[in-house]
């Protein structure tokens, strides 16, 4: 077998999880990595969306900002704001992948602040576009290693809606219906969610990992779905292609 | 007519009211004269202390770096700023301690470069009032002013600690009742963006996302545009499709190349890394940082000189080639 990081195998299964042809907005970093990497195999025809106005670039090198000059690089628009985040508004945007400093079983996303808002232990960039993301898009999407301080009870800060306190709570709160979190891929696990309770569970578990490492990296009970099956592993052209066109630069891989 | 259905408790820095917006719209100057001037005296003119001040771009990408040196130069104070699509521009503005207040939709942050130190350390020191916005719904705010309304709906940012700490309204819709966030009108008393290309009389083109920048340069009462390269009105009334800012919305016009340095200017030249990475470096150590910016920004007259001390012509020409995905050094 191939040998592979904890970033590569969280990218790689990140990309699987995008279909050919679907519309995704994305950020910097591991999102963007795992977008480039579902182009690069099977899904040539996905349709990228950068927050800051690129649409449908074929990305020459990973972007280091969500406007730098590759996030529209051979595009079919150089856009703006607005109207990336209203397509998203309208429904026609399939999946926002995220990170986050903080998640709870909900899904919900803390960027902002480590303790009480007014006096805050640690203070953190925002929301940027994530919330909006999050929002209007159909599905979320969200990369992060896992550990029991990321994974917590519950988030200082609900930044950026998940389910917030369960089912129907999105709806109540005047979000769009039937949007919420799909996947979060992480180190050891694929996890989604469980359609009635809306809490999070085990679907798929990265080789190497049990079911006990990843409850114990989690600080809140795991629900697990009925058939938990094994994360098939990086295959030698997914690790060949994100290593070598993907993240030639090891920027992301390498961390 | 609306029933608020929930609010936000954080504050409102500026008074969302349309029609004292419209008073002053009336009297803003419409003639066609020559706004050609320095960065100095445009600052010196149009940012005053206590401002609502925004800048156009996003962060490392077509921003007006020399407007944001020369406010800290001239060390403006108690201004207000929009966190908005903000990350060097909030760097330079951090560092020299500027403003005290911040509608925040992401700061602190150089996105996947890391945090800033410097800015990092201001945002905790309890010297800034802060308001919780999102990306688009500060674009929003944006184009409420804009438009010359004095709010506008969107359905991101309910139910959400964000909207707790935001000014945002909830209301039902009168025709479906579904809920919706208002989101009040923002009109910044000031706003620098960077352009490609503007006339002496302000007309500005722009090449590669706009971000928010169409927006944003409607909703200001003065607006400092700098541009790469002053071209004749002649070419802007050849091409008007073209012009993305007409003149009468702006005030002063800057002829500053490499103006968005060390950020990338799509199409001119790509940001420069190794320096923003010794910025962070240098925050890293308060002795230091100061010394740094004694050295760059107050110690030097002008952008040009910053530029020069930065590596000048001779990195400017690699960014130049970095853009263009042109390999410099040998292979193939």
């Amino acid at each position: 077998m191939t040998d592979y990081n904890t970033m590569e195998m969280m990218i790689i299964a990140a990309a699987r999880n995008l279909e050919d042809g679907a519309t995704v907005g994305v950020g910097t970093g591991a999102p963007c990595a795992a977008s480039m990497l579902a182009q690069k195999t099977h899904a040539p025809k996905l349709v990228i969306m950068f927050e800051a106005g690129g649409i449908s670039p074929l990305l020459p090198t990973m972007p280091i900002s969500v406007g730098d000059s590759r996030t529209f690089y051979k595009g079919v628009m150089a856009s703006g704001m607005c109207d990336i985040m209203e397509t998203a508004q309208r429904g026609m945007v399939d999946y926002t992948f995220l990170g986050g400093a903080q998640i709870d079983m909900y899904g919900n996303l803390n960027s902002t602040v480590i303790g009480d808002w007014h006096r805050p232990k640690v203070r953190f960039p925002g929301s940027g576009g994530a919330n909006d993301f999050a929002s209007f898009c159909w599905r979320i999407m969200v990369i992060t290693p896992q550990d029991r301080k990321r994974f917590v009870e519950k988030v200082s800060f609900i930044t950026t809606p998940g389910y917030l306190d369960g089912p129907g709570a999105r709806e109540r709160a005047g979000l769009p219906a039937h949007t919420g979190p799909y996947k979060v891929i992480t180190n050891m696990a694929i996890l989604g969610y469980d359609e009635k309770t809306r809490r999070m569970r085990v679907e798929s578990i990265h080789q190497g990992y049990t079911i006990e490492q990843v409850q114990e990296n989690c600080g809140f009970p795991l629900l697990k779905a009925q058939q938990i099956i094994k994360t098939p592993l990086p295959t030698k052209d997914e690790l060949e292609i994100l290593r070598n066109q993907v993240d030639p630069n090891r920027y992301i891989i390498g961390r | 007519m609306f029933e608020v259905v929930a609010q936000g408790e954080g504050p409102l820095f500026r008074d969302p009211d349309a029609d004292k917006a419209r008073e002053f719209f009336r009297h803003k100057k419409r003639s066609l004269v020559n706004k050609v001037t320095s960065v100095k005296e445009a600052v010196d003119l149009f940012v005053h202390d206590e401002d609502y001040l925004s800048i156009g771009g996003l962060g490392t990408n077509r921003i007006p770096t020399a407007v944001c040196h020369e406010i800290v130069r001239q060390k403006k104070k108690n201004l207000i700023i929009a966190g908005h699509t903000s990350t060097h521009d909030f760097q330079i503005l951090a560092a020299g301690e500027v403003f005290n207040r911040c509608d925040i939709a992401y700061i602190i942050g150089l996105e996947a470069r890391g945090l800033s130190p410097n800015a990092w350390r201001y945002m905790e020191s309890g010297k800034v009032q802060c308001c919780e916005w999102t990306n688009y719904s500060l674009a929003l705010r944006f184009k409420a002013a804009a438009m010359g309304i004095s709010f506008l709906p969107g359905r991101s940012v309910m139910g959400t600690d964000t909207f707790k700490h935001s000014a945002a309204k909830v209301v039902q819709c009168p025709y479906t009742g579904q809920l919706y966030c208002l989101f009040p009108a923002l009109w910044p008393d000031v706003s620098a963006i960077h352009v490609h290309e503007a006339d002496i009389y302000g007309n500005a083109r722009l090449k590669g996302i706009t971000v928010a920048d169409l927006e944003l340069a409607r909703a200001s009462k003065h607006l400092i545009v700098t541009c790469e390269r002053l071209i004749r009105n002649e070419e802007i009334r050849n091409d008007p499709s073209s012009t993305a800012i007409p003149y009468y919305l702006v005030d002063a016009v800057c002829e500053v190349p490499y103006g968005s340095y060390p950020g990338n200017m799509p199409y001119e030249y790509f940001s420069d890394e190794e320096h923003l990475k010794l910025w962070m470096e240098m925050e890293k150590n308060p002795e230091k940082f100061k010394k740094f910016l004694d050295q760059y920004i107050y110690g030097t007259k002008d952008f040009n000189e910053y530029l020069e001390l930065c590596g000048g012509i001779q990195r400017l020409n690699e960014l130049r080639a970095q853009e263009h995905l042109i390999e410099l050094n040998g292979k193939e």
